[in-house]
């Protein structure tokens, strides 16, 4: 079946959405680099590109993608959320 | 049908296209040298708004620029016009060495329509030539490539790019040379990129290269938020600098890098060459072909549309939004391999296809739609 999340490693704290999630979703993101399965309930609206929290991340913590840190949560995320710009900000300019 | 085929050209580098141009040497011949392309059909006129006052590396740079897009293999011959005649004779004579034909003209002492007229003359001649030139068979390793992606989202970092990155592999090791660049993109996976590079030497170079352009950044007071990523970039879900270089290197294969090449400067052997220049696209594509690349790779997720006067571009797209509202600009169509429908070598055979199919003579979406981003790289203000 086709993939809606796909992760890119499994210590990712997000994954990308592939095609556009609606709250109340419940699907399985999968994980590229080992094929598992990561259970995921969407809480808002997600469109195709964007990232999702694959578990709680609080305010202050650096986020993985890629394995690699990609920036630091602005605000308690919860699983399932819409992380980007308004929750997530660059550990390398900053404002 | 797979068999590459390309033009030879005097001094034994090889082009997959036959252009004859007409190269204005400053911002003011522009004129000219579009009135000679429209007497001459065939040929091209690269309009560019420098070239006067230039001076110290970035003078160096525009000369670089002028006479590698002059020497490119692609190019069959080429008009060269100019204000003065000792500039002109500079890049004339930089493109002469590679054998091909070429002649100079300069404006002063005697007009625009003068000079037109001797121009057009060289200009015909040449076209006439080039129609004669046959392709021949030539080999995956006497080609020069490069890659960039633009107009960034996640969608390439799951997809295109990691397709992209075996194409490169497979290349880098028939032989081939092939350029990427884009210092400011690498930002946050600068470390993976050192990691990358051949020799101790060449780690250093990179990291030099890639140190002297932050401080440059920081020395102008400011920060690149709101630059990098880019609005589209952060519509089409990159949030971070971070997230779009680690997004971005996927699409480098996972051979060493050979090289720190100046922005313009030909890779002097074959391999994954990095070149320092600026993550713009017209840009970091216009510094690629002076460098020699016949062709370039770009993976784009909300849709970039560039093209080149000289070089085909082929696009490449997994984002299913763009493959479809954009279509006309789309070569391969990745879609299918961000949902897991088709493998990473399946989408690697996709894009050697149409790479094939490119070198062999079928025009990419941007040369057919007339893209021509002919985009010279300034370092700093004219005198």
């Amino acid at each position: 079946m086709a993939y809606r999340v796909v992760v890119h490693k499994p210590q990712d704290d997000v994954g990308v959405a592939v095609s556009d999630l609606e709250p109340g979703e419940s699907l399985e993101a999968y994980v590229l680099e080992n094929g598992e399965r990561i259970r995921i309930k969407v809480l808002e609206p997600i469109p195709l590109g964007h990232k999702i929290a694959l578990r709680d991340i609080p305010e202050g913590r650096e986020v993985i993608e890629y394995g690699e840190k990609i920036g630091c949560a602005t605000a308690a995320i919860p699983a399932g959320a819409h992380v980007h710009v308004h929750n997530l900000r660059s550990l390398r300019w900053s404002a | 049908m797979n068999q590459l085929t390309g033009y030879r050209r005097p001094d034994g580098k090889v082009g997959v296209r036959n252009h004859v141009i007409v190269l204005p040497v400053d911002d003011i011949s522009n004129t000219a040298a579009e009135g000679v392309a429209k007497l001459i059909p065939g040929t091209l006129a690269l309009a560019h708004p420098y070239g006067r006052l230039q001076f110290g590396e970035d003078l160096e740079l525009f000369f670089r620029t002028l006479i590698g897009t002059g020497r490119n293999p692609n190019v069959a011959a080429a008009v060269v016009v100019g204000i003065e005649p000792k500039w002109v004779q500079r890049v004339t004579e930089g493109i002469a060495s590679t054998g091909k034909p070429v002649e100079g003209f300069s404006i002063e002492e005697q007009g625009d329509l003068r000079t037109i007229a001797q121009a057009a003359r060289a200009a015909k001649a040449f076209v006439q030539d080039a129609s004669e030139l046959e392709r021949e068979p030539i080999g995956l390793n006497e080609l020069v490539v490069s890659i960039k992606c633009g107009e960034s989202d996640p969608t390439l970092g799951v997809a295109g790019n990691p397709a992209l990155g075996r194409v490169v592999d497979r290349l880098v090791d028939a032989g081939a040379a092939v350029i990427f660049g884009e210092t400011s993109e690498l930002t946050g996976a600068e470390h993976l990129v050192a990691a990358r590079a051949a020799t101790p030497e060449v780690r250093e170079a990179f990291l030099e290269t890639y140190r002297s352009y932050v401080a440059f950044i920081e020395s102008q007071g400011v920060n690149l938020l709101g630059s990098q990523p880019t609005e589209g970039n952060i519509r089409g879900g990159l949030s971070t600098i971070e997230e779009k270089a680690l997004g971005n290197i996927q699409k480098l294969g996972t051979r060493p890098f050979q090289s720190v090449l100046k922005p313009a400067e030909a890779p002097k052997g074959p391999g994954l060459h990095f070149m320092d220049t600026s993550s713009a696209a017209a840009e970091m594509v216009t510094l690629a072909a002076a460098a020699g690349s016949v062709l370039h790779f770009f993976t784009t997720g909300q849709g970039n549309v560039v093209g080149h006067p000289i070089i085909p571009v082929i696009k490449i797209s997994p984002n299913p939004k763009t493959v479809r509202t954009m279509s006309e600009h789309i070569d391969v169509d990745l879609s299918r391999l961000l949902v897991g429908e088709m493998t990473l070598e399946e989408a690697a055979d996709a894009i050697w296809e149409v790479f094939v199919r490119t070198v062999r003579g079928r025009l990419t979406a941007a040369e057919a739609l007339g893209h021509r981003e002919f985009v010279l790289t300034k370092l700093y203000r004219s005198a």
